[in-house]
């Protein structure tokens, strides 16, 4: 399995790992099945993402995916949180071993997860914003 | 301070001092072709044949009964599918195997049945260990074969070979073994034990990769796995592989000289880095603790993912494995740990350590120092753990 250096420093040292007790949105996505589980706090100020914090529990491309994609959206505003994809995550991180691609879609529906909490939290419905927030279909087959 | 260890002997093993001694004039100087006829091609020839004859000695077979092939794979896959072929034309076309083997019995198995063979796979117990009676209610008077593994490749249980072979003997059902991870931990007798073919491979035994044997009873009757030359009495042909055979052979009778030493030497520390790794909460060995092999140590580790753990350790230095999915290539962890019982979330947290004559105490010291750090990093980070903590209470 040929990780980036990237991949592993993210591994090795990932940022925002950890819980905010008061969080604005929780996400949680994965199953343990199926080998990862994503779980993403926010604080939210004004529309904007001012803390973010991981918990995940997966292979390395799971916690390396975790811990780019909360960097790359803290200090953003919801709507560009929204439009971060698993792509922009994998190319950020140079690249991921094509079996380890699905581990990053994870990434990107615990955001999507977590943010749809946040308008469940403020009475509005998240579907038409965020969109579907299911499991990966990978997942789902197990 | 770091170390390097390698705990990954299961997998394969550093290629040892004799054994490459052995092998390097057929690598340089002693480069002829075993077929020509001048004194250069004779030695080569020669070494070929006392390479067959260390091997058959080893386990008590004729030289004749040993073919030299690519490795374990290979042996597997012309033992199962030759027998299956040749017995099909006496109207036998059922194969009876278990569900944990090795894939290159299972994938040559679910070969066979696109071929229209019928395989009766059988379970294991929780333990890891396949039930004589059950191979007895199995065969039926179609059966062309039984193919049981000497010893599993994860989980290392070691299977009551003899009975088995009996049982077949009796029964007048062919018995293959795949006995790739028993040589050199386990004493084998092809004839005592009523083995009819068996596979075995270098690499694992601290001889080079690319070389194995496939042990085939006189008398057996089989297509020829390569057509061309006379080379492996013309059943496998091609030029043979001189500085492979020779090491192989070398690494065979260093390994089946020394099998009570080599236990001696490994169920003690085997045992320390096992009981040191119960002592972290919420895990479990898995496999039979006695029928095991020397060497194998092979837990779950619950709340963590066996990948993460294997990249935690190999930064500090230890080489080790996992039946996690993620390590598979898959979506699914393991047949092996599934096959015991295990549900996929414990089978994800699974590290196999597998030491070898090489490992030393300091090593196994190293490891249980380490790792319980490892595991508590990982498990801080783990929502899993989280929710195991959760039901606990």
């Amino acid at each position: 399995m040929l990780y980036s250096d990237k991949v592993l420093d993210h591994f090795t040292n990932p940022r925002n790992v950890g819980e905010i007790p008061d969080a604005d949105a929780v996400g949680e996505v994965g199953n343990a099945k199926c080998g990862d589980i994503m779980k993403m706090y926010l604080k939210i100020k004004g529309g904007i993402i001012t803390d973010i914090k991981f918990k995940t529990y997966g292979c390395g491309a799971a916690i390396a995916t975790s811990s780019m994609a909360t960097e790359m959206i803290k200090g953003k505003s919801i709507q560009e949180a929204l439009q971060l994809s698993n792509k922009a995550v994998v190319e950020a991180l140079d690249g991921l071993p094509p079996t380890k691609i699905h581990c990053s879609v994870l990434a990107e529906q615990a955001i999507k997860s977590a943010l749809a909490d946040y308008y469940r939290r403020q009475g509005v419905d998240p579907e038409p914003i965020v969109g579907p927030t299911g499991e990966c279909s990978a997942c789902e087959d197990l | 301070m770091k170390r390097f260890v390698y705990a990954d002997n299961a997998a394969t093993t550093k290629i040892s001092e004799p054994v490459l001694q052995a092998m390097l004039p057929y690598l340089r100087e002693e480069y002829g072709n075993a077929s020509s006829i001048y004194a250069l091609g004779r030695r080569a020839g020669q070494a070929i044949k006392d390479a067959r004859e260390t091997v058959a000695k080893a386990f008590n077979a004729q030289p004749d009964e040993i073919f030299f092939t690519s490795g374990g794979s290979e042996a597997d896959n012309w033992a199962i599918k030759g027998v299956a072929h040749a017995m099909a034309q006496k109207g036998k076309k059922h194969l009876i195997t278990t569900v944990f083997e090795h894939h290159a019995v299972l994938h040559t198995c679910q070969a066979l049945e696109k071929e229209g063979f019928e395989v009766t796979y059988l379970p294991v117990d929780p333990m890891g260990l396949v039930h004589v009676d059950q191979v007895a209610q199995a065969i039926r008077p179609d059966t062309a074969l039984v193919s049981i593994m000497y010893a599993n490749n994860e989980i290392g249980t070691i299977q009551p070979i003899s009975q088995i072979g009996a049982l077949c003997r009796e029964m007048g059902v062919l018995f293959h073994t795949d006995a790739v991870q028993a040589v050199g931990n386990v004493d084998i007798d092809v004839k005592e034990q009523n083995i009819d073919l068996l596979s075995m491979s270098a690499h694992k035994i601290h001889g080079p990769k690319g070389t194995g044997v496939l042990y085939c009873r006189r008398g057996l009757r089989f297509p020829n796995l390569i057509d061309g030359g006379g080379q492996e009495r013309g059943r496998r042909a091609g030029t043979e592989n001189v500085a492979g055979i020779v090491g192989l052979a070398k690494a065979v009778e260093l390994a089946c000289s020394d099998v009570a030493r080599h236990t001696a030497h490994l169920v003690p520390l085997r045992d320390q880095l096992i009981a040191g790794i119960l002592q972290i909460p919420r895990t479990r060995l898995n496999g039979d603790p006695i029928q095991r092999l020397a060497g194998n140590a092979n837990l779950s580790i619950e709340g963590v993912e066996g990948e993460s753990l294997l990249l935690m350790l190999d930064l500090a230095g230890v080489c080790a494995s996992s039946g996690s999915a993620c390590t598979s290539g898959s979506l699914d962890p393991s047949h092996v740990l599934l096959a015991i019982g295990l549900t996929h979330e414990v089978a994800h947290g699974s590290l196999r350590l597998s030491l070898s004559d090489e490992t030393t105490q300091e090593d196994v010291d190293y490891i249980l120092q380490v790792l319980p750090g490892i595991v508590e990093r990982l498990r801080a980070m783990s929502p899993l753990w989280e929710k195991i903590c959760q039901e606990a209470n």
